[in-house]
């Protein structure tokens, strides 16, 4: 099932949660919704579900207009970030609800409940209640009453938010796992990269009410469309600088940029990713930046190094390959050179902060 | 489990007191003797006062005379009409105060603490100057052969006015507390109105919903002053029970009045042995 949004605005009062938004999601897609809090991404979520009503724009499902479809009617399944599970209900009859309201014969509500619990591993734990559960649990559960009336599409709002590192990384696994299975058209809401990069097909990067960029991982973390999206897709360095004649000028540093061909000087911000960045012991050809290791953390699966460049007092945050870094010797102190293998540069009026 | 805003919880310290000795039996002491002078003394005095002639005579004073009778009853048919509308409004109170935002939601919540902040007896005249024979509605009330102001329908209005608050203000932080996402989970899973209100916001509420309903209760039993101005104070028509007491005191009909008196208190101390049940069935049945 396709979902297919046309410019939706909603406004809260003063504040534009939504403006303009326009989203395809094909049919059987991951979607990850990525941004900020208070970026929209909810919202849009919410509006997608029906449990919020656009104040302009278009809903459809598979072409069906369902802009003022009732969330009851819509058949889709809702997993919310506090699970939103019926304290006053055991997890079968959570799971059950659906069933129970659309009149199922009994019979086939026990086996439905029970594949469903088999399939979230939480067989044996039916007559527990919500409050007995661990949150990964819990989530589960969600996720089965979700799934108990074969919904036409699942959406999830920040689904491992409140879970521990080591839970959510499983439950992630998981998550992709169920839906390669399943193929049910499935939009989540997320604030984490690493967890929309890993578990999602599309990834679209929301700001302020706008999709600032939507694409595959891998499109949107080697072609950031904007400093915001480079800014939020994790650490990374910034430098101010001033671009002319298809060159950015950073110090002693020129890059070519051959898409910006004007005369005249303007601000411009470059970004360098940290595991973009190579650390060399000798200066070759003079465009290398002399730099003062300060701090090595080799702890992990690569070795963070920060660097102080002590000509122009910028430091800059360098991510080497163990191998390398044993290659290097570095030790804090060490007179080392810094050669950026891959710069973005961003004129300065694109992004204000 | 339930937050309930005016559900005290088992003691907060834990441990031996610290205070010196002569501290906590001057403490102990003190709220002994407030609680003997306020609530001991007078409750038994009721009781001792009502059953001064013998068990016998009690139950003539309260069954003997008609009037006395009509007021017990009038009592027993008011009050319940008045809980279960306030029922009805304070869920819907609630519910659109706790589940929507809208302008004058702030002026709303204030509203209905009203009744709380004004005299009964102005909650009496008031309704007097609205339905009484010279009151706005008056004319359109005698066309149409309705009676309200010293009639049953007034006892209604004037003890739903003054219990207004109990059921909604009980709901209110219940509701707040559990927030929203219940009910709208219930229905993205395609359940209309009515099945999420009686499968998930009733379930979740009615501790709440039961407590009101009690203080609600004990209150439209009592109430005095409302009642009084648009009853008339008609003997065997629109006397209740307290209405009656104050009568049958007036007359020095002393024994009558106390057994009338110890009948009202009784119903209020079964509202209070309710409500501590309650509070323990609830400990229980929530599991942590």
């Amino acid at each position: 099932m396709s979902i297919h949004i046309a410019n939706v605005t909603k406004r809260f009062g003063e504040f534009t949660a939504l403006d303009k938004v326009s989203l395809d999601v094909p049919s059987g897609d991951l979607l990850a919704l990525l941004g900020p809090s208070g970026s929209g991404k909810t919202t849009l979520l919410r509006i997608i579900a029906g449990l919020e009503h656009a104040d302009d724009g278009v809903v459809r499902y598979e072409g069906e207009d369902v802009t003022n479809k009732a969330p009851k009617d819509r058949e889709v399944g809702f997993v919310f970030q506090h699970y939103a599970l019926f304290r006053h209900m055991s997890v079968f009859e959570n799971v059950a609800f659906g069933l129970r309201i659309r009149n199922t014969p009994k019979a086939e509500v026990n086996a439905r409940v029970k594949e469903l619990l088999h399939l979230v591993r939480l067989e044996g734990l039916g007559s527990r209640y919500p409050a007995q559960l661990s949150g990964g649990q819990r989530q589960r559960v969600a996720l089965a009453r979700a799934l108990a009336v074969r919904p036409r599409m699942l959406l999830l709002d920040e689904p491992f938010g409140a879970l521990d590192a080591k839970v959510r990384q499983e439950l992630r696994q998981w998550l992709r796992q169920l839906h390669d299975e399943m193929h049910v058209t499935t939009v989540f809401v997320t604030h984490d990269q690493e967890e929309a990069f890993e578990v999602a097909d599309h990834v679209v990067v929301m700001r302020a009410g706008k999709i600032e960029q939507a694409g595959s991982p891998q499109d949107v973390f080697d072609h950031p469309a904007s400093p915001f999206v480079m800014d939020f897709l994790g650490q990374v360095n910034v430098f101010h600088g001033r671009l002319q004649d298809g060159q950015m000028h950073v110090g002693n540093i020129a890059v070519n940029y051959p898409e910006y061909t004007h005369a005249e000087s303007r601000d411009a911000t470059a970004y360098i990713r940290p595991h973009e960045v190579e650390l060399e012991r000798l200066p070759g050809d003079g465009t290398r930046l002399p730099v003062k290791v300060l701090h090595v953390n080799p702890a992990g699966a690569v070795t963070r190094v920060r660097v102080l460049s002590e000509a122009f007092g910028w430091s800059l945050n360098v991510e080497l390959r163990p191998e390398r870094y044993a290659e290097l010797a570095l030790r804090p102190g060490d007179q080392v050179f810094a050669v950026p293998k891959r710069v973005r540069v961003f004129m300065s009026d694109d992004y204000a902060i | 489990m339930q937050p309930n805003s005016m559900t005290p919880h088992s003691a907060i310290r834990r441990g031996p007191p610290t205070e010196p000795l002569w501290v906590q039996r001057l403490l102990i002491a003190a709220a002994v003797l407030v609680l003997t002078v306020l609530i001991i003394v007078p409750v038994i005095n009721i009781f001792a006062y009502a059953l001064q002639d013998g068990v016998g005579a009690y139950w003539k004073h309260l069954t003997g005379d008609a009037d006395t009778w009509h007021a017990i009853k009038l009592t027993l048919f008011v009050a319940p009409i008045a809980v279960v509308l306030n029922v009805l409004f304070g869920i819907a109170a609630a519910w659109l105060l706790t589940r929507f935002s809208f302008p004058g939601r702030t002026l709303l919540t204030s509203l209905i603490d009203l009744p709380f902040a004004v005299s009964p007896v102005v909650a009496g005249l008031m309704l007097v100057l609205l339905f009484g024979a010279k009151g706005w509605f008056g004319p359109y009330l005698q066309a149409a052969n309705m009676k309200i102001i010293f009639a049953t329908p007034g006892l209604v209005l004037a003890t739903m006015f003054v219990t207004l608050p109990f059921v909604a203000r009980e709901l209110i932080p219940v509701m707040q507390a559990i927030g929203p996402d219940e009910e709208l989970a219930a229905i993205t899973l395609g359940a209309n109105g009515w099945q999420m209100f009686w499968r998930v916001t009733l379930p979740n509420i009615k501790w709440g919903l039961l407590y009101g309903v009690i203080l609600c209760n004990g209150r439209a039993m009592g109430e005095f002053g409302a009642v009084y101005v648009v009853s008339g104070h008609i003997a065997g028509q629109t006397d209740t029970m307290p209405l009656r007491v104050e009568k049958l005191f007036q007359d020095f009909n002393l024994p009558a009045s106390f057994a009338v008196a110890s009948l009202l208190t009784l119903l209020s101390l079964v509202t209070i042995v309710l409500k501590v049940i309650l509070e323990n069935w609830k400990d229980v049945e929530v599991p942590e």
